[in-house]
């Protein structure tokens, strides 16, 4: 298939669709528009159903009850809305469903900005609403792999029945690309025979439930939650090294910063400073292993974060170095673009005083 | 032997957790019989609420699944988008329904959801322990009214088949009663013909039935039955406020 000119939005709702998705629920909020707007459109062409809610908080609902009926189903939104699903999204991390929720972050915190931004990280890899859980969280740096991440994560949400999360930015959301749809590389996936479709005929009703009222009995479904969460750990973690091999110091960045900081070790590579990028394509799981070996290649003096917030993923960054080589941290917020120079500068002021 | 009563095959043998003389057990009853009797316990997704009804999943034999707090209607949205011929419910208390989960009722029903929705009214917050609700009475008191509710501070009692009567296509809306026999028939017809309104396609159907609550309500089973005859009733008339011609 050639190659077409693409908004991001639309481009994610395009790919939902064919990797199956047959239902959305979703509520208006700038700058994801384009996915709800594209999904109303086209899903009753292709027999799915799109229904406009009356609130977040009633889209991820909407969502539980589908994706507990056995349907493939997602619903996107931007930050502030996000906030409000996440009452939905512990629902159905502990129901074990399987859906895919799109993030278009914007600035934060509160109503913020409308430009982009990487602030939710800690909400998106962390849980994010009450419980012990994890999203899987993938997070795209261009529109095609957006398009290429949306026809996974619902193969990985029907896998290991958990929630997914494609986490982008504004710009991911706005811009336009050429974008190739693929063959999708489909996986062997269980039946859903846990699904409420009615009993017809079955002998045992089916229940979708998050509720476990007795402790122990509760402590069991979060330890076998978290046995899944170890398989998904080990089975995938996505990441892109970049200009590892000789780095002075070695970037860690994700989504869109990471094609700007790209354009910076291209800038640093001209005053002969070798520099190199990590970039996790799954913030949950975090490729934990790729920095701590890279942590001990030789000539790396240093690592540097950049990121659109003021220090999320740093976290996450450190913990993988674990204490062997010094983790620096440079970010813009609230809708602001780091440009490869100011992140020239900053690797310079660095290897100044690291060297 | 002739057999002249048997158990509805709609609900399962778990023993239920409804303290001794709640009318939830009625109700529960009624909603499986009539599933049973239209033949429709073989297609139906029920959704349960959080408050006393939360474990409704476990007891009723057909597939079920538990909502968030208030959220019964957009899960049951869900639901019946995706099985259109499924016969969907929810099953809500008064804080579920009438307090936190307003606006999905409410548009729910705006949008004409063919899914039939129960909602057990009994003035009070039972699973919490007897904290007000939006549909306590006046001078009734509360765990969170301990003088009564006083109408100045806390506002009037909702009136939610009502409100939801005036919306287009909320087409079957009727409120009935449970404390005594005539009534208990009466809400079973209702009920059913809800289900009816549900899978002719018409639109959002509701029953809203009053209901007790002995232990919260401090008082016996028999004082309960009649304090909601005496005090709910007319503050709650049973009536019928919608219903289709396709069903008269």
């Amino acid at each position: 298939m050639a190659k077409e000119l693409w908004k991001g939005n639309e481009a994610i709702a395009e790919a939902a669709i064919r990797a199956g998705c047959r239902f959305f629920f979703g509520y208006p909020i700038t700058p994801q528009n384009e996915i709800p707007e594209y999904m109303s459109l086209r899903l009753p062409q292709v027999g799915g159903c799109f229904l406009q809610a009356e609130s977040e908080v009633a889209a991820i609902n909407m969502v539980y009850g589908a994706a507990g009926a056995g349907a493939r189903v997602m619903t996107s939104s931007s930050s502030p809305g996000i906030s409000l699903k996440q009452e939905g999204i512990s629902y159905i991390a502990g129901a074990e469903l399987p859906c895919v929720i799109v993030n278009i972050v914007r600035g934060g915190p509160g109503l913020g900005g409308i430009q982009p931004a990487q602030s939710d990280y800690f909400q998106a890899t962390k849980g994010g609403g009450h419980g012990d859980y994890h999203l899987v969280v993938l997070a795209p740096d261009s529109i095609q792999e957006a398009v290429n991440l949306v026809q996974e994560a619902f193969d990985i949400a029907d896998q290991y029945r958990n929630p997914v999360m494609i986490l982008g930015d504004g710009m991911i959301g706005q811009m336009m690309e050429p974008v190739e749809f693929g063959e999708i590389k489909k996986r062997e996936l269980p039946e859903k025979t846990w699904a409420t479709t009615g009993l017809r005929g079955r002998k045992e009703h089916n229940v979708i439930n998050s509720l476990f009222i007795d402790p122990a009995v509760c402590e069991k479904h979060n330890q076998k939650i978290f046995t899944k969460y170890a398989e998904i750990e080990k089975n995938e973690v996505k990441v892109e090294e970049y200009n590892l091999e000789g780095a002075e110091i070695v970037f860690a960045a994700y989504g869109t910063v990471a094609r700007i900081v790209k354009n910076a070790i291209k800038a640093l590579e001209k005053d002969g400073i070798k520099a190199g990028l990590i970039r996790p394509i799954t913030l949950w799981p975090f490729p934990k292993a790729n920095f701590f070996k890279a942590a001990d290649m030789p000539g790396v003096k240093a690592f540097l974060t950049v990121e659109m917030s003021m220090g999320q993923m740093v976290e996450d960054v450190e913990l993988s170095v674990k204490g062997k080589k010094p983790v620096y941290f440079y970010g813009r917020t609230g809708g602001m673009v780091p440009t490869p120079r100011e992140i020239v500068e900053e690797a310079k002021k660095i290897l100044g005083g690291a060297r | 032997m002739a057999v002249v009563f048997e158990k509805t095959k709609g609900l399962t043998d778990k023993p239920t957790h409804y303290c001794p003389g709640c009318t939830h057990g009625i109700i529960h009853r009624l909603v499986a019989e009539s599933l049973e009797e239209l033949g429709l316990l073989d297609k139906a997704v029920g959704v349960a609420p959080v408050g006393c009804a939360v474990f409704a999943y476990d007891y009723f034999a057909c597939d079920m699944q538990e909502a968030a707090h208030g959220r019964a209607p957009a899960v049951a949205t869900g639901i019946k988008r995706v099985h259109p011929d499924a016969a969907v419910f929810t099953y809500q208390g008064d804080g579920d329904l009438a307090s936190i989960g307003t606006a999905e009722i409410v548009h729910a029903a705006m949008r004409g959801e063919k899914i039939t929705t129960i909602f057990v009214n009994n003035a009070i917050y039972g699973m919490t322990g007897g904290q007000m609700a939006p549909t306590t009475l006046v001078g009734q008191k509360a765990t969170t009214a301990p003088l009564g509710r006083n109408a100045d501070h806390a506002g009037m009692p909702i009136r939610i088949s009502e409100m939801l009567a005036t919306i287009p296509k909320a087409v079957f809306i009727e409120r009935v009663s449970v404390h005594d026999v005539p009534n208990i028939i009466k809400a079973k017809k209702a009920i059913k013909k809800a289900f009816e309104v549900q899978m002719q396609g018409l639109g959002f159907s509701m029953v809203e039935v009053l209901s007790t609550c002995p232990t919260n309500w401090g008082k016996t089973p028999i004082e309960a039955l009649k304090w909601l005859k005496e005090n709910m009733i007319p503050y709650y008339p049973v009536q019928n406020f919608r219903t289709p011609e396709e069903v008269k």
